[in-house]
Parts: C-alpha cells; sequence; structure tokens
C-alpha cells in the first residue's frame, strides 16, 4: 500500500485510530466539547517546544536546551511583571508592562539560541554537548534568580494568552497554529529553510555549494530559542507563576513527537505536518489515558515505548542516510559511522 | 626523549580538570580552614560513589561511540524491585544477594538496550532517552511508586559497614562506607577489562571506527550489546548502593543525575564520537563534578548556583578541545 | 600479442575459474578466469563500474559468486566467507586502510592477528613483537606508539600492509593503492612490494591508474564491464594500450580549437603558498581557455585547486578574477566573484544523495528566485529543469533522489547547479571519475563549449587521454609547485606521462 510509504501519511492513520479508540473507550466524557477544548488548551506549550526540535534536528543537531530556555525566558518575564506590575494592577495599566514582559522573554530566548548557534557554528562543538551545558547554565540562571522557588502574582492580564479564546478558539491553539505554519512556510518556501534541510542532509556538500553554513545554524538556533520562549509563556500563563524547573518531562516529549512526526534525527528529512499529526497524537492519548483514570506514570511509560517502537519502523528509512554522512559539525546522536 | 611536561601534557583534558581540582580546593582551605580534612575528603568520597560508577558505565559507552541516558532509570528500577522482592519473599537476605539481585536485574534492563542499539542498530540517544522513560514508567506504574524507608536488614547492615572511621584532631567525625570499596572494585574491574583484555580493546576499535572493526573481524553486534549489559549491571550497582547509603528505596530518585553524569565524563576527556576515554580522566571529571556539587558554597558561591557552574565547566572543558580542533583544521590543506 | 596465458591449476595460489556474480538484473562480473600464483605480483586495471570491487569482494568472501569456481591455496574453496578467505591468508586493503584512528600502530598491526589467534587477553608487548617483526620485513620505520590518526596517509598505508603481514598474508590485495602517495612514496612503495614477492606473497593492483605500477607487475589482467578483455605480461602493455582496453575506444587525441586572440586575462594567481601544500604558485587563465593541471597525487593539485574555491587559506599570495581581488579563504566570496568549483568526490562533497534532482541544481540559485527570503518555488524549478535539459541529464522525475541516476548523470547535475550560476571560472576536479565512457566524452563536449562561450576552466585531472583532449595548456605540479608547461599538440600521451613522471 503505498499510501503506508509515507511517514506523514502513516501518521495520519494513526492519529484517527488512537482517536477514534479513546472515543470508543470513554464515548461520552472523550467527545464531550468540554474534554476536546480542554486538550486544545494543554498541548500548545509542548507542541511548540516540538517545533524548535523538528528545526534543530532538521538540521543534524539537537537542542536538548529548550525546556532550560523556556524556563529562564518565562522567569525574566514573571520577576519583571511581578515587580512592577503585580497582581490587582489594572488590566489597562498592565498592558505595557505586559509587553515588556514578552519582549524580554523573547529577547532572552533568542539570545540563548544565539549562544547556542555560536557554540555549535564557531566552535563546533557537537549540539549534544553544547546544548546539554547550556541548557543547565540557562536552568541554573534561573534557579539563581528565584532562588529555587516559583515567581508569582502577576496580572489578570497575564491569564489571557494560556486560558482565554478568540472566536472561540483557545488561544495558545491559535499562537501554535500560526508558528507551525510559520515554520512549515520557512522550511518549504524559503531559502533559509531550503538551505537548513540540505545542510541536515549533507553538511560537507553544504560547504562545498557555498552556504553559509555559520550564519545559517546560528539563525537555526536562535529561532529554536525563540520558540522555546514563547512556550515558556504559555506555561508561565497556564500555570500563573513561573519556575526553573517547569516541564522537565517535556524534553523527552519534545523529541518523541518530533521523532514520531517523521523528523529524521540525522537531518535532512521531516515535515511540519507530521509534527503536528505527532502532537494530536500524543494529546489525545494523553486525555484518553487519564480518562481511564490510568495513572500518570503510565504516560511516561507509553512515551518511552512509543518512541522505540517508532524508531523501529523508522528504522529502515535512516540506515542508509547514516552510513553515508560525513563528518563536519560533528555527531549528534553520538553515533560512530 | 621529550619531557612529559610538554604542551600536549598541559592541554589535555585531565591536566586541566587536575588543575581546576587543586584550585578549587586551595580557595576553599583559604576560606574555610577546616576544608582540608578527614572529614570532607570522607564525605566527598562517599558522594562519589553512585556517581563514579555511573560515571565509569558511560564513559564504556562513550568509548564504543554511542551515548546512554538511561542508565539512572536503570538504576532506580533495579534498586527497588530487588528491595521490594527482597521484603516479600525472604527479608532476611544477607545485603551481597540482595545487591547481586539488583546487578542482575541491572544486567537485563541493560540487555534490551543492547538489543535495540546493536541488534537493531538504532540511534543511542534516542534510544536510551526513549529507555529512560520506559523504565522509570514502568517502575512507577507497576511496581510501586511509595517510598519505602523500612529497608531489608541486609541493605542496613551494608551501610553501617565501614571501612576507615575515626574521629580527628579537632574532634571532627569521620567514616568511609564500606561501599566505596565497590567503586574501586568496578574501576579497577573496568580498567583490566578495557586495557587487558580483547573484548576491551575492541571496544576502542568500534569507536574508533566500526566500519574498519567489521571489516577485520570484530563481532561488533556482540561487544557493543555487552557493553549495554555491562553498564545496565553497573547502574544496578549503583542504585542497590544508592538506597543502601540513603536508608530509602526511593523511586523517584537518581533520575536527573545523568547530566552531571556526562559532565563527569566529558570533562575527564571522553569524547562523544567514540574511542577516547580514560579511567583516570573520568575519576578526575567525578571528583570535580562532586566539589561543585558539595562544596560550591565553601569558595564562596552559593548553591543555587551550581547548575551554572556545572554546565559552564560542561561548555568549557568540551569547547576548548573543539576550539583547538577546528583550528587546526582550519590550517590543513 | 597475447602471451601464453595458460597458467598450472595446481601451482596457482588463486585460481577463478568462471565467476560470474549477477546484482539484481545488473552483471557485475561475467565469466571470469583468473590465476595467481604466489609471490606473483598481478595488475588488475578497470575503470569504474567494471567490476572490480566485486572482484575483491569474492576473493576477501565478502560476496558469494552466482556461479563459477573459487579456490585459494590447497585446501579453501567456495563459498567463502571473510573469516575462511582470511585464514587462508587473503588480505584486503582497502582505500581507506580500514585502521583504528585513535590505536597505536603496534596495535593496529598486531589486532587483526591477535582477533583470529582467540586469545582472551591483550598484551601490550606481544603486540610490540609482532609489528617490529612485520615492521622490519619490509624494511620501515614507524614509531610504533605513535596513533595512526597523527601519521601521514603513505605511513598508514604502511601500517595496514604490516597488519596484512601479521595476519600471515599469502595475497594481499591492494585496492587504488597509490591515490594518496606522492611520487617518492609510490617508489618507495614499489620497493616494498618487491620483498613482499621475495617472501613468496601474492600482490593484486586493483586500480585504475596503473602507469605507475606496471613495472613491478608481472601479469596486468583488464576487466571492462565484468569481462575479462585483457591479459598478459605487463611489458605487453603501456598506458595507451590500458586506456584502450579499459574504456573500450581510441580516446580522440584533437586539441581543442585555437582561443581567440582577443581572449583577455581573467584569473591572475600570484605568488599562492601554502606551508605543507604548494608554494609559489604563479599562472594566469584566459577566457575561453582550458587550463589542465595535473600531476601525481599528492604534487598538490587539490589543495590548490580548494584554495582557489576558498575551502583551503594559503598562507600569503593573491588572486584576482577579472582585474578585481578575490578574498582567500572563503567559499562565499569566491563564489560570489563568480568561481565555481565541481569537487573530486560527487557522492560525499558534491552532492545532496537523499534530495532531489531539482535541489540539488537549485541549490545555487536560490538567492536569484527569492524575495526578501521567499522563494519563487515555479521560477526556481523552472530553471533547474531547464539546465538539465541543457545538460542532457536524462531523469524521468526530477524530483526524485539524485542518488537513484547514473555517475555520469550525476555529475552533469554537479555541473548544472555550478553553470546555473554563470561563473566567470570554472573549476574542475576529476571531472569524469566514475563516469561510463559515452558520458565522458559528452562531458568533455560540454567543457569545449563553456570554453567557447568564454568561460576559463580549471580541469584537474590524472586521465592524461583527457587533459590532452580537452585542454589548451596543461600545467605540471610536483611537491607543491609548478614545474612544467606543456601546450597542446605538442605532446602525445606516452611523452606526457614522462614528463609527469620525470
Amino acid at each position: 500500500m503505498r499510501i503506508l510509504a509515507s511517514p506523514e501519511w502513516r501518521l495520519a492513520i494513526i492519529t484517527v485510530a488512537v482517536f477514534a479508540l479513546m472515543a470508543a473507550l470513554s464515548p461520552e466524557r472523550f467527545l464531550s466539547e468540554g474534554n476536546l477544548v480542554s486538550m486544545a488548551f494543554q498541548f500548545p506549550e509542548f507542541a511548540i517546544l516540538a517545533l524548535a526540535m523538528t528545526l534543530t534536528m532538521m538540521t543534524g543537531g539537537i537542542d536538548l536546551s529548550v525546556i532550560g530556555v523556556a524556563n529562564l525566558s518565562a522567569v525574566v518575564a514573571a520577576t519583571l511583571l511581578a515587580s512592577f506590575a503585580p497582581a490587582g494592577i489594572g488590566t489597562v495599566e498592565s498592558l505595557p508592562w505586559l509587553a515588556l514582559a514578552y519582549t524580554s522573554a523573547l529577547i532572552v530566548g533568542a539570545t540563548a539560541g544565539a549562544i547556542n548557534g555560536l557554540l555549535v557554528a564557531r566552535l563546533a562543538l557537537p549540539p549534544i554537548l553544547a546544548t546539554l551545558g547550556s541548557g543547565l547554565v540557562f536552568t541554573g540562571f534561573a534557579v539563581a534568580l528565584t532562588g529555587g522557588s516559583a515567581v508569582m502574582g502577576f496580572p489578570e492580564s497575564v491569564a489571557w494568552l494560556g486560558n482565554s479564546r478568540m472566536f472561540g478558539i483557545p488561544v495558545p491553539l491559535i499562537v501554535f497554529t500560526l508558528l507551525a505554519y510559520a515554520l512549515h512556510f520557512l522550511l518549504t518556501r524559503t531559502s533559509f529553510g531550503l538551505r537548513a534541510t540540505l545542510y541536515g542532509a549533507n553538511p560537507l556538500a553544504a560547504l562545498y555549494a557555498a552556504i553559509d553554513t555559520s550564519k545559517l545554524l546560528l539563525r537555526v538556533y536562535v529561532i529554536s530559542g525563540a520558540l522555546a520562549a514563547v512556550a515558556g509563556l504559555v506555561i508561565m500563563s497556564r500555570a500563573n507563576s513561573a519556575k526553573a524547573d517547569y516541564g522537565s518531562s517535556y524534553l523527552l516529549l519534545a523529541v518523541l513527537i518530533a521523532v514520531l512526526g517523521g523528523v529524521n534525527p540525522y537531518g535532512g528529512r521531516g515535515r511540519v505536518i507530521g509534527v503536528v499529526l505527532a502532537v494530536l497524537s500524543m494529546q489525545i492519548l494523553s486525555s484518553g489515558l487519564n480518562m481511564l483514570q490510568v495513572s500518570n506514570f503510565a504516560r511516561e511509560l507509553i512515551w518511552g515505548a512509543l518512541l522505540i517502537v517508532v524508531m523501529l519502523i523508522n528504522t529502515v528509512d535512516w540506515s542508509e542516510r547514516r552510513s553515508k554522512q560525513p563528518e563536519v559539525q560533528g555527531k549528534v546522536t553520538g553515533e560512530s559511522s | 626523549m621529550k619531557s612529559v611536561f610538554n604542551k600536549q601534557f598541559w592541554t589535555r583534558n585531565e591536566t586541566l580538570v587536575a588543575v581546576v581540582i587543586i584550585l578549587f580546593c586551595l580557595i576553599a582551605s583559604a576560606s574555610d580552614p577546616r576544608f582540608l580534612s578527614a572529614t570532607t575528603l570522607t564525605d566527598l568520597l562517599r558522594a562519589s560513589i553512585v556517581l563514579g560508577i555511573f560515571a565509569i558505565g558511560a564513559m564504556l559507552v562513550l568509548i564504543s561511540g554511542g551515548i546512554d541516558v538511561s542508565f539512572t532509570a536503570i538504576a532506580v528500577f533495579a534498586m527497588y524491585v530487588a528491595t521490594v522482592l527482597t521484603l516479600g519473599t525472604i527479608p532476611s537476605l544477607p545485603w551481597y544477594l540482595i545487591f547481586t539481585l539488583s546487578i542482575l536485574i541491572g544486567a537485563a534492563l541493560g540487555a534490551l538496550n543492547g538489543l535495540f542499539i546493536a541488534r537493531f542498530g538504532l540511534p543511542t540517544l534516542i534510544v536510551t532517552l526513549g529507555t529512560l522513560s520506559l523504565f522509570r514508567g514502568f517502575l512507577l506504574t507497576f511496581v510501586g511508586s511509595e517510598r519505602i524507608s523500612k529497608l531489608p536488614p541486609g541493605m542496613r547492615d551494608f551501610s553501617r559497614s565501614m571501612l576507615a572511621r575515626g574521629t580527628t584532631e579537632s574532634g571532627n567525625f569521620y567514616a568511609l562506607p564500606l561501599a566505596f570499596a565497590a567503586l574501586v572494585f568496578v574501576v579497577v574491574l573496568t580498567w583490566f577489562i578495557l586495557h587487558k583484555t580483547m573484548l576491551g580493546r575492541s571496544i576502542f576499535a568500534i569507536g574508533g571506527s566500526e566500519e574498519s572493526a567489521r571489516r577485520i573481524g570484530i563481532n561488533v553486534r556482540a561487544t557493543q550489546f555487552f557493553v549495554y549489559v555491562y553498564v545496565g549491571a553497573l547502574a544496578g550497582l549503583a542504585g542497590i548502593i544508592h538506597g543502601s547509603l540513603g536508608r530509602m528505596a526511593d523511586p523517584f530518585s537518581l533520575v536527573g543525575l545523568e547530566l552531571s553524569v556526562i559532565a563527569a565524563v566529558v570533562l575527564g576527556g571522553a569524547r562523544l564520537t567514540g574511542g577516547y576515554g580514560t579511567v583516570s580522566g573520568t575519576l578526575l571529571g567525578v571528583a570535580l563534578i562532586v566539589l561543585v556539587q558539595n562544596s560550591l558554597i565553601v569558595i564562596g558561591i552559593p548553591s543555587t548556583w551550581q547548575s551554572v557552574a556545572i554546565g559552564l565547566l560542561i561548555l568549557i572543558g568540551t569547547g576548548l578541545p573543539a576550539w583547538q580542533a577546528k583550528r587546526a583544521a582550519e590550517q590543513a590543506a | 600479442m597475447p602471451a601464453d596465458v595458460s597458467k598450472r591449476n595446481e601451482e596457482s595460489f588463486v585460481h577463478m575459474q568462471g565467476v560470474t556474480k549477477h546484482y539484481g538484473g545488473v552483471v557485475a562480473l561475467d565469466g571470469v578466469n583468473i590465476d595467481i600464483m604466489p609471490g606473483e605480483a598481478v595488475c588488475l586495471a578497470g575503470e569504474n563500474g567494471s567490476g572490480k570491487s566485486t572482484l575483491i569482494k569474492i576473493l576477501a568472501g565478502v560476496e558469494q559468486p552466482t556461479s563459477g569456481s573459487l579456490k585459494i591455496g590447497q585446501n579453501t574453496q567456495s563459498p567463502l566467507d571473510p573469516r575462511t578467505s582470511a585464514a587462508a591468508g587473503v588480505m584486503v586493503i582497502y582505500q581507506d586502510f580500514s585502521l583504528f584512528p585513535n590505536l597505536t600502530v603496534a596495535e593496529n598491526i598486531a589486532f587483526a592477528s591477535e582477533l583470529g589467534n582467540g586469545t582472551r587477553l591483550a598484551s601490550k608487548s606481544r603486540n610490540l613483537q609482532l609489528a617490529k617483526a612485520a615492521l622490519q620485513k619490509i624494511d620501515v620505520d614507524i614509531p610504533v606508539h605513535a596513533r595512526v590518526e597523527s601519521l601521514p596517509v603513505a605511513h598508514k598505508q604502511l601500517v595496514a600492509i604490516c597488519r596484512a603481514l601479521a595476519s600471515n598474508a599469502r595475497l594481499i590485495i591492494m585496492d587504488e593503492p597509490t591515490t594518496a602517495l606522492t611520487e617518492r612514496e609510490v617508489t618507495s612503495l614499489l620497493g616494498i612490494i618487491r620483498r613482499l614477492k621475495e617472501d613468496g606473497i601474492a600482490v593484486l593492483f586493483v586500480s585504475h591508474k596503473l602507469a605507475e605500477v606496471l613495472e613491478v607487475c608481472e601479469t596486468v589482467l583488464v576487466l571492462r564491464n565484468g569481462k575479462l578483455v585483457a591479459e598478459g605480461p605487463a611489458g605487453d602493455f603501456d598506458a595507451a594500450s590500458l586506456t584502450r582496453h579499459m574504456t573500450g575506444r581510441d580516446v580522440p587525441q584533437t586539441p581543442p580549437s585555437a582561443m581567440s586572440e582577443a581572449a583577455t586575462d581573467l584569473l591572475k594567481v600570484n605568488g599562492l603558498h601554502k606551508e605543507g601544500a604548494f608554494k609559489g604558485i604563479n599562472f594566469t587563465l584566459r577566457g575561453g581557455e582550458v587550463l589542465g593541471i595535473s600531476g601525481l597525487l599528492g604534487s598538490g593539485r587539490t589543495s590548490l585547486a580548494k584554495a582557489l574555491f576558498g575551502l583551503v587559506r594559503p598562507d600569503s599570495g593573491s588572486v584576482t578574477l577579472s582585474g578585481t581581488p578575490v578574498r582567500l579563504g572563503d567559499p562565499l566570496a569566491a563564489t560570489q566573484a563568480g568561481i565555481g568549483y565541481v569537487p573530486e568526490d560527487r557522492l560525499t562533497e558534491g552532492l545532496f544523495l537523499t534530495q532531489s534532482i531539482v535541489r540539488n541544481v537549485a541549490v545555487g540559485r536560490l538567492d536569484a528566485h527569492a524575495n526578501k527570503g521567499i522563494l519563487n518555488l515555479t521560477s526556481l524549478t523552472a530553471e533547474a529543469t531547464e539546465w538539465l535539459k541543457r545538460l542532457t541529464v536524462k531523469a524521468p522525475d526530477v524530483e526524485a533522489a539524485v542518488k537513484s541516476l547514473s555517475g555520469g548523470n550525476q555529475q552533469r547535475v554537479a555541473l548544472a547547479r555550478w553553470l546555473s550560476r554563470a561563473p566567470q571560472v570554472l573549476i574542475l576536479n576529476g571531472p569524469s571519475v566514475g563516469v561510463d565512457v559515452g558520458s565522458k566524452s559528452d562531458i568533455h563536449t560540454i567543457i569545449r563549449e563553456l570554453a567557447e562561450q568564454g568561460i576559463g576552466i580549471i580541469v584537474i585531472s590524472d586521465d592524461l587521454p583527457e587533459l590532452l583532449s580537452v585542454s589548451h595548456r596543461i600545467l605540471v605540479m610536483r611537491n607543491g609547485q609548478l614545474v612544467d608547461e606543456i601546450a597542446s599538440g605538442t605532446v602525445d600521451e606516452r611523452e606526457l606521462t614522462h614528463r609527469l613522471a620525470s
């Protein structure tokens, strides 16, 4: 069946199947509007992180610092708000501070990304090590800024990003959709995106094709950092606080979603639609399991199992790419080739 | 014969780490004279047991050309299951049998990693990210999620056995647990395997060039499988020691330490690309990480900056050699 | 005139009879009969795709023949596997030498042998013993404690040879052994081969460039399209006849048409110098000129080519294009200035194998079809497809991955990418390596046409007939310096070979 040949189609079938399964197992609750809406509020925060992971993976790299960046950005924004626009302040009054806080978060995210980009592009550090180390540094700064506790006390306007609706659609969902489309456009319709994909396919050939690999990698990681910052802001809004260690399980989830979505961790292949479908599958699975009163721990179990199963299935597609991948920027996944 | 203290010596990872450790200790003892005492030493040694065993295992995986982040989950799984099994069947089991049980469970879980990596050839970082969640999720879902503080007497006895104990001149108590001997044993055994057996040399060979290893007839799959089983066994040992010394079987512990372990190994000179790694370097890396984790405050840095310190160490410790390599490559024709 | 090629079955070390190998529908080897006597040096010549690597794999036991028989030594019969083949004494030294860069010379040499013994414990002293013995056998001095990664290429090859010796090789197969050696190193390699022969060890040279090694071989075999098309004593062959057998045709020796008088100086290279690679390079390339650069490998020609394109940074010197200096050490600057480079290794350096044909061509023109970064995919694809047509690339589906194309078509894709940028200077490194005969002459025609349009072309090649056929001038490099300049039409292949080697 040719339809099974494309990972994205396989994924679409899986998504539908999972949805049907969950609906069948608890029809009244799963198919209720309340549930569907609540799912739409829950997934964007980790979905945006998955988008960030997708971009770096397309270049054959990985960004293990996304959680650290998300938290640091949120902490910076939160500290600004708590200091200058504490709870109780009127909504209109708080707006300029909100704008400042959000902008600062994005700047923090982009700067963090730039640091990653410099480490990977200029120092030729393998992305795993660069983002492992930088992630610790970013998380560490967040810890230092907060002393380890949560930052709270925001004006009501903060809640808008993560909890309200626009035209009946949850705002986080709108944000995610816009970002997903933007990434899709970036990857398929811009010279930057095409170059990123080609670089991931063969970094050495990219050099010979006169692609500015330094600039490319820098941009990739800056975008990843900015996306992580947005995710951090969504998390902050939904949790109504910011802390250095929120979302620690999201790292695995982001990698899982990217891989499940058909992104090749060795680089050069991946489509945003696949990632979107993967996100939906994971959320449906998660909510469904919740309804079946399956514990949170089982979720971890299922994610881990799913990641391995997906890779087993995809292994044929990738083993070819791996044996031909020359060394330029160092290894991502620690493979010897 | 050139002096051993030439440029190459000074730029080696191990030397740099050793220098940093010495500096650290100097600053620490300057700010707090009690730092250089038997108490501090034994405290630090105790803190390095579990980390050290993990690091030796992680080093082995790096040498073989892979990277494993699931060992903490294996450790806590093995520890918890061994504890629960003992409590449920033969509570009076002596500690060495409980330990053997934990090691075997760890080895079995490692074998699963080996299956995916050696047999199916899946990318190691992502697979072990998956098995990390798989093992931990399985543990918490199907085995249990409560912290057990009433440990089997065997484990309690072990935690009370000391290699050395006493009181310093200033009246401070120091004690080095028997568990430290386990670290020593692991270090010696691993060193022996790596340097004195063809198996160990094959691990280096595979890390250096998997394709060449295949061509001269090394059984790459079997060797890789061994690596992951061995690391799993080590993790089982580390886990049960952690449980004993901590007087608690906590299924939520240990996971999260992976980063510090990888940091230690990488600082010690093991390369992500495989084929390189020394026991001495890894131990030095462990020592530095342990110092940072436990004694940062003594040199005046609050412990909230711990992560930053470790992160910076990783970046500098790996960034320097990477930058040198890049410079060398640019000079090349 | 064919020599007496009847060999005595019982005495030969390798006896291959009627060996045929099919891979799916492709016939890689067709009824090949080979005999190799102990202590005999045999040269196996053939172009890429002639079946050489399949032959090696069958001898090494990595592949099984579809039909035919293979006997090695007294006791070993096909079907073989790598272990039995190695046990019988067949050792292959691949082009990449298959060494362990992170281990020492001694350990590399001893590894296979220790492994074969089944010993469990590793012994540094045994390694040293084996290594020293092997090194002594070929009378070579390499620091045994050095890590292989720190050795120069020629020494790595020696380590690989020693490894074969330490494993009691009776037949050493060398795959493209002279590829990475300088002239001096080739001479010393030949000396070593002679010594091996004295010990009764047979050597099989497999290569597509054999001019250098003809003197040490007793027998020459030529493969073409899987068939053994010529065999005989080495004395019966010379470079020209070898090429004729390998390619199946006489390469026309017509030099290109003379250049117009009005051709201006395009590229001026002045005093280019790089420690360890090349020095004092001065030359001028005129518009519409095809300049050939040759030299035995190791002469620095690839370094020079890369330096012109910015992939290698020279220590001093200058490059000027149409009067404007080009910033050195920066491929982007070189590209912007109008210099293009088609690398030697198509598969790893030139193309993005898993990406579509269109993308491989279009990558050179992204900025031209982008408005503030956003691509006009229609025009991009249209232009790329146009170039594919112009270069007659046979590709039914331009969105298919480029790895699905044949070598000749792949090379055309690489050319198309650079041509679409309308470069002023195009540097081609080994333009027809691994390309079938028909495509080769097509590529030469393309080169000639480009020159007629006024593009300055530098062709780097060891394919002497190719150089003679397309170049207006040929520069010879040796040990990093330009030592000779030859105008086209003034020499033939034999003379050129001589000038290169002298």
